[in-house]
Order: structure tokens, then sequence, then C-alpha cells
């Protein structure tokens, strides 16, 4: 028995977001007399950052302090229409629309507070932490929470804004099938090392490195969980998960959560991850969206770092012992590749 | 079918339920108690998230029937934190983002739990080893195990 090291490479171009319908969300913003902000969406946060990130976002766009800002989502009820959260579009579309919406808000907003400092709205900034003064002299000076008290008590107007973000639609040229299936893309590169066992077939994760270029990194700590957490979920799909193992036949599929195969705490490696951040022209501050491109190099990488470390190509996912060991034995044993 | 009486300590606090015959220690917890802190995740052993403590053992409520924790001690992570503070093990795992969807946590933090009370200062070994009953599908184990980690050397933030 020998246990073979291998190094495989994998590049991928990732879209954000899709182009079916346009792949629009929306986003209501208003303010409470407390000066407080609500964002209305119905946009789902899995646990992958989406209310922290929205949050943000408004706060950045109407120049308050992200503690002001609350996030309301998950309901249909009482948000308004969301594609959903698949395709890595939420930073991005969600993102968009909710900054169209801070922007109409803040707009109110510096209105009601130059009717308030009896000054143009166009001279008067806000300066992130509850304020809005005239610019160049910062004690004329009103809170945003007097603000909202006077728009809603006196002036009687709605701190509020609505925004959506879709992108036109792109049909099929019928001549050539031509079409522009999305707007933004992100990119990433992943070495994967391997070590196989030609006896078993058994693989072994050994270490990963890999650059993730992903727009502006609008929160850089959500960004590293979803590439580490995501990069796993590549290494559970390239090595371990399937509902058929025997795809078109039905034998052998796990029945239950117990028999379906998953990577536990013990088969994990260290993986170092660069992220390179060149701003989206059309992203909300620049930011594309980590999502799904967390996990997608990983599958072709281990592929090719199996490839490399035997000299066998399985191209049927997932890579198993048993298509390991029966491919070795089908070129009558393993044969190492040059090592890059 | 008549009903069982069962106490029990939950928490550290008496409770008394009444349970039918056959009913697991998650169901009695979830609906019975309302502790809803115990997940139900595949109802068979097989993910962790409903992990509790009986007299400070690790063990998985789903597979333990209610009738046998009679006068014992159970800890869920409702138990956890002391009033308005979070345990150490929380905090940690606010810090290290070891927390995404969040369902396998409340077994995830059970499991720290046990570790660390008997084995303060765990290898890193010792920790993939004691929560290698829990699955999670979102971090990928690494910010887990630095959190339970970070705990154990106390570098938790106040």
């Amino acid at each position: 028995m020998t246990r073979h090291r291998g190094r495989g490479m994998a590049s991928i171009n990732y879209p954000i977001g899709m182009n079916l319908g346009g792949d629009p969300s929306q986003a209501l913003v208003h303010s409470n007399p407390s000066g407080k902000f609500t964002v209305a969406l119905s946009s789902i946060d899995l646990g992958q950052g989406m209310k922290s990130v929205t949050r943000q976002i408004c706060a950045e766009t109407l120049g308050v302090p992200v503690e002001d800002v609350y996030v309301d989502t998950a309901d249909s009820d009482t948000g308004p229409h969301c594609m959903g959260s698949f395709a890595s579009r939420g930073t991005h579309r969600v993102g968009n629309a909710v900054m169209a919406a801070a922007r109409e808000a803040r707009g109110v907003m510096m209105e009601a507070a130059a009717e308030e400092l009896e000054v143009n709205a166009a001279d008067l900034e806000t300066d992130g932490r509850g304020n809005i003064h005239v610019k160049g002299a910062p004690h004329r000076s009103i809170s945003t929470k007097d603000v909202a008290i006077a728009a809603q008590f006196k002036q009687g107007k709605t701190i509020s804004g609505r925004g959506i973000f879709l992108v036109p639609l792109s049909n099929v040229d019928p001549e050539t099938g031509e079409m522009s299936p999305a707007t933004c893309y992100a990119h990433a590169c992943l070495v994967a090392e391997v070590e196989v066992d030609d006896e078993t077939g058994d693989v072994a994760m050994v270490r990963m490195d890999s650059a993730y270029e992903l727009g502006r990194a609008l929160n850089p700590r959500l960004v590293e969980q979803q590439l580490v957490g995501g990069a796993w979920m590549g290494v559970s799909h390239a090595l371990y998960e399937t509902p058929e193992p025997y795809y078109p036949d039905p034998v052998h599929g796990p029945r239950d959560f117990v028999e379906y195969l998953m990577p536990g705490p013990g088969d994990i490696c260290p993986h170092d991850i660069a992220v390179l951040e060149r701003p989206a022209p059309d992203g909300p501050f620049g930011a594309k969206g980590p999502g799904e491109m967390c996990a997608n190099p990983v599958l072709p990488a281990v592929a090719n770092a199996i490839f490399n470390a035997v000299g066998v190509r399985i191209d049927d996912l997932p890579i198993t012992p048993e298509k390991v060991l029966r491919a070795i034995k089908a070129q009558g044993g393993a044969r190492p590749q040059a090592r890059r | 079918m008549s009903k069982i009486p069962l106490q029990f300590r939950h928490n550290g606090r008496d409770v008394a339920i009444f349970v039918d015959g056959g009913t697991n220690l998650l169901v009695a917890l979830r609906e019975l108690i309302g502790d809803m802190t115990p997940k139900f995740g595949c109802g068979q052993g097989g993910c962790g998230t409903c992990s509790v403590l009986i007299d400070g053992e690790l063990h998985l409520s789903c597979l333990t029937l209610a009738e046998t924790v009679a006068g014992r001690s159970i800890e869920t992570l409702d138990g956890m934190k002391q009033g308005p503070n979070l345990h150490p093990l929380q905090r940690a795992f606010a810090d290290h983002f070891a927390a995404q969807c969040g369902y396998c946590t409340p077994g995830m933090l059970m499991a720290a739990k046990a570790l660390l009370d008997r084995n303060p200062s765990p290898s890193r070994d010792e920790v993939i080893e004691a929560i290698s009953g829990n699955i999670c599908r979102c971090t990928g184990y690494e910010p887990i195990i630095n959190a339970i980690l970070a705990a154990a050397s106390g570098r938790v933030s106040a």
C-alpha cells in the first residue's frame, strides 16, 4: 500500500445573479420617530449574513450609524418582493435595492433637516454619527432623531424610500444563441493537495490554497466565514455527498441523514485564503458576492489533484474510494503524474 | 395509554411532567418543558444537534427515553448563560463566527461544554474528537474548533 500525494488546480468565472425575468429584488426603508431606520425586505438570511450586510449598506447610504438601522426580513407578508437567496445574488441584487431605497429616504431626511435648519438641503451633510449639519459649519447641526420627530409630528413627511434592482432582460439571439446571462462576474482559483491510498482508494485532503476575487468585501469577517465553510462544502460534494451513489440505479442510496455521508470535524485540512477586491461597477459599494462560488473551484481542483496523485481521471461525482480503486485497477496500478 | 409521572432537574430547576411511555427526552424537553434549545435534526442519533448533558455527561436526547432521566440532572443550552452574561463558550462562538445557520450550534455548544467541564485545556485533536458526533453544514468546522480552543484558553472578549 502506498499513499500518493497529488496537487490540482482550478480557476472559475462565476456569475452573480441570473438573467431570468431580470432577477429583481425590492427594498423599502423608513424612519421611525426615534430616528432609527427600518429596512423591509423579504430576502432570506440563511446564515450567510444578508441581514448584516444590508444593514451596513443602508447605514452607509443614509449616513447614519449602523446601530440605527434595523433589518426586518424573511417575511413576504411584510416585505416587498425578492427573487430569493440563490445564485450568489443577495449582496449584489438586494444590496443595490437597499441602496436605492436608502438614497431616496436620505433625500427626504435632508429636506426635512433643511427645513428645520432653514438652509438649502444641498448645503447639508451627515456625520455618520447620527447628526446632520451645514457643510463647513458643524455647529449648525440637528440630530437625525430630531429630524425624524419634526418630519413625523410637525412637517407631516414620511422619511422613506423605495428601491428596486432589475437587470434588463437579455433575450437569446435566435441566430447565434448569444445572450448576457449576468452583468457581474466573480472569480476564483484554488489549489488542492490530496493524498490517495492506492490500496483502499481513500482520498484525504491535505491542504487548500485559494484566491477569491469578489468585488469589495463589505464585511470581511462574513466573507471569510463564507469562504472557509463554502470551500468545505465543495470538498463534501467532491468526495462524499450523494443521494444516489450508483445513479441512475437507485441502489445503496442513503435512506436518511445517518447514511448520507458528510465530512466530520476530523476530515478538515488547512485552507489558506487570499481575498482580492476589485470593485464591481454595478455592485453596491463595489460588492459582488462570495456565495456559491466558495464551493465551485474545489470540485475540479480535487479531481485534478487525484489525477496528479494516481493518474486516474474521475469525472463522476462524488469521487468515492470505490471509483478511485476501480479506476486504479483498470489501468493496472497507480501512475503518479509529474508534480508541478 | 396511562401517563407516567416524571421528575428531574432541568438547568438547576426541579420539573415535574407526565409523559407517555416511550416518549424520548428531546420531545419531553421541547414539547412538555418548552425548552426549544435542543434541536430535532435526524431523530436517530446521527447529527448531534439534540445533544444535552445528563448528570454532566453528553447524551443524544433523541435517543434517550424520557423515563430514564427520573431524578437526574439535565443541562441544555437554555441554561448555559448566567443571567444576561453569555457563557465563555457562547462568547467565543460569536467572536469566531462559529455559527452560520445556527442549527448545529446548540449541540456543538453542549458537546464543547461537556469537554471543557472534564478537560479545561484540551488539545486540538481532543476538541475534534469531542465534536465528532456533531454535523455542521455551513462552517467547515474550523471556526468551531478555533472557538472552543479560544474559550479553553480564556481568549474571549468580555
